[in-house]
């Protein structure tokens, strides 16, 4: 469950053209790169920076959606929503070991979330208020997710790529399972759409802006396109998820919070699209840089768990030094 | 505090086919990294059967000497079926 271009990405690097050129022509060609490939640096580190970023979303996803599992409304939404908090941690999980087959640890990678060196994606930094905010992460977040996510399947290094396919797998279902949780609210009472309607319009635009900023001044996109990281640009990726969305919320009877949104036959192609209003990027910027709701107690949360699980850790360590010499009292 | 060693995790979807390389994980020890395995990996009936190997054990083959170790065969296209010409009244073969 993430999706953002990527924050401060670094593609610069310092190889011989012949060897630049040799590398371009492998990816041109659609070849896969694997971690013990030659690689210009600048590709390797754009590479550690994306998925790291994208392991710590789906670990500090798991955040505000915990917060609702012990008051989903019944035994079958709580059974859902536990399935989809531990898959997020497995996609953590596979994403943290295609970045370490590049060379980093995965404590080097925790130790710069908790000190709050490493972003994750900003949505997550908005707090969880109602039941009707798990259904519209699900159907917002996680279907923006998917709109990124899919075309990562595809990405030139190929550890991140099969992450990628396992994901993609599983997270069909959670944009599903909140939708129909929002298509349940939407048929209640007066009162439960109301609350349907104040999640999308709290969510809209922080999902809108999950695809990060405009072309225009995504200074890193290019060469990540170039290298095949990225199959799309953020406006593209985020003009299909509008043009998906937009009807999945007329279908529900809400109504998307841009009173500048508007049906415009010119775009796509000529195909026609929903043309969005301007996007508050201030926000969206004092977000990443901290400011948000929720961005001190997510850290603080994952601290609490890593600092608590440490004697686990220790733990588990000394008993497999004792199994490893015999020492174990009980064989 | 030392690192958790790292496994690599392989799975056999079912019975027939072969275990397959899917991905890798940090435990403390092989019965940690098969619960660990059986958690990440198989959360959606993946397969019946795993592998976990302690990743510092695989020795790999070298990417910049891809070329010397795997060009010989390149040239020896008397291994395959169809460098042989028999004729058609033989019949298939």
């Amino acid at each position: 469950m993430y999706s953002q271009g990527l924050i401060g990405a670094d593609g610069r690097t310092g190889e011989t053209e012949t060897f630049l050129a040799a590398f371009q022509a492998r990816i041109d060609a659609e070849e896969k790169i694997e971690p013990k490939d030659a690689m210009p640096e600048g590709y390797r580190r754009t590479l550690v920076r994306q998925i790291g970023q994208h392991a710590h979303s789906e670990i500090v996803g798991m955040l505000p959606e915990g917060n609702w599992v012990t008051r989903a409304p019944s035994l079958r939404r709580k059974a859902a929503l536990l399935a989809k908090v531990q898959d997020e941690g497995g996609h953590g999980l596979y994403l943290y070991s295609a970045a370490e087959t590049l060379g980093v640890t995965r404590d080097g990678m925790t130790e710069e979330l908790l000190a709050g060196k490493a972003k994750y994606s900003s949505i997550f930094n908005y707090p969880t208020l109602t039941w009707a905010d798990i259904g519209t992460i699900g159907w917002l977040v996680d279907g923006a997710a998917i709109m990124n996510q899919i075309p990562l399947c595809r990405c030139s290094f190929g550890p991140y790529a099969r992450a990628m396919i396992r994901i993609c797998k599983e997270e069909s279902f959670h944009q599903r399972q909140g939708y129909e949780i929002m298509l349940t609210l939407c048929r209640g009472t007066r009162a439960q759409k109301a609350m349907a309607q104040d999640a999308l319009d709290r969510w809209w635009w922080p999902s809108l802006m999950m695809f990060g900023p405009h072309d225009a001044e995504s200074s890193h996109t290019e060469q990540s396109m170039a290298w095949k990281i990225k199959r799309f640009s953020n406006d593209e990726l985020r003009q299909k998820f509008i043009d998906a969305t937009v009807p999945q919320a007329e279908y529900l009877g809400l109504k998307v919070p841009d009173p500048a949104m508007r049906w415009d036959e010119a775009l796509n192609g000529g195909k026609g699209g929903y043309r969005h209003g301007p996007i508050d990027w201030d926000e969206f910027w004092r977000v990443v840089k901290g400011e948000g709701v929720m961005n001190r107690d997510r850290i603080a949360a994952r601290k609490k768990a890593w600092d608590d699980g440490a004697w686990v850790r220790e733990a588990a360590l000394a008993h497999a030094a004792k199994r490893a010499t015999g020492k174990v009292a009980a064989e | 505090m030392a690192e958790t060693p790292l496994w690599e995790v392989f799975i056999r979807p079912r019975n027939g086919l072969a275990h397959k390389h899917v991905g890798s994980l940090h435990a403390a020890d092989a019965v940690m990294a098969l619960q660990a395995a059986r958690d990440v990996y198989t959360r959606r009936g993946e397969g019946n059967s795993v592998w976990v190997v302690p990743s510092v054990a695989i020795t790999a083959s070298d990417p910049d000497h891809t070329d010397e170790m795997f060009e010989p065969t390149g040239d020896k296209i008397y291994r395959h079926p169809t460098f042989y010409e028999i004729p058609e009244d033989v019949g298939h073969m």
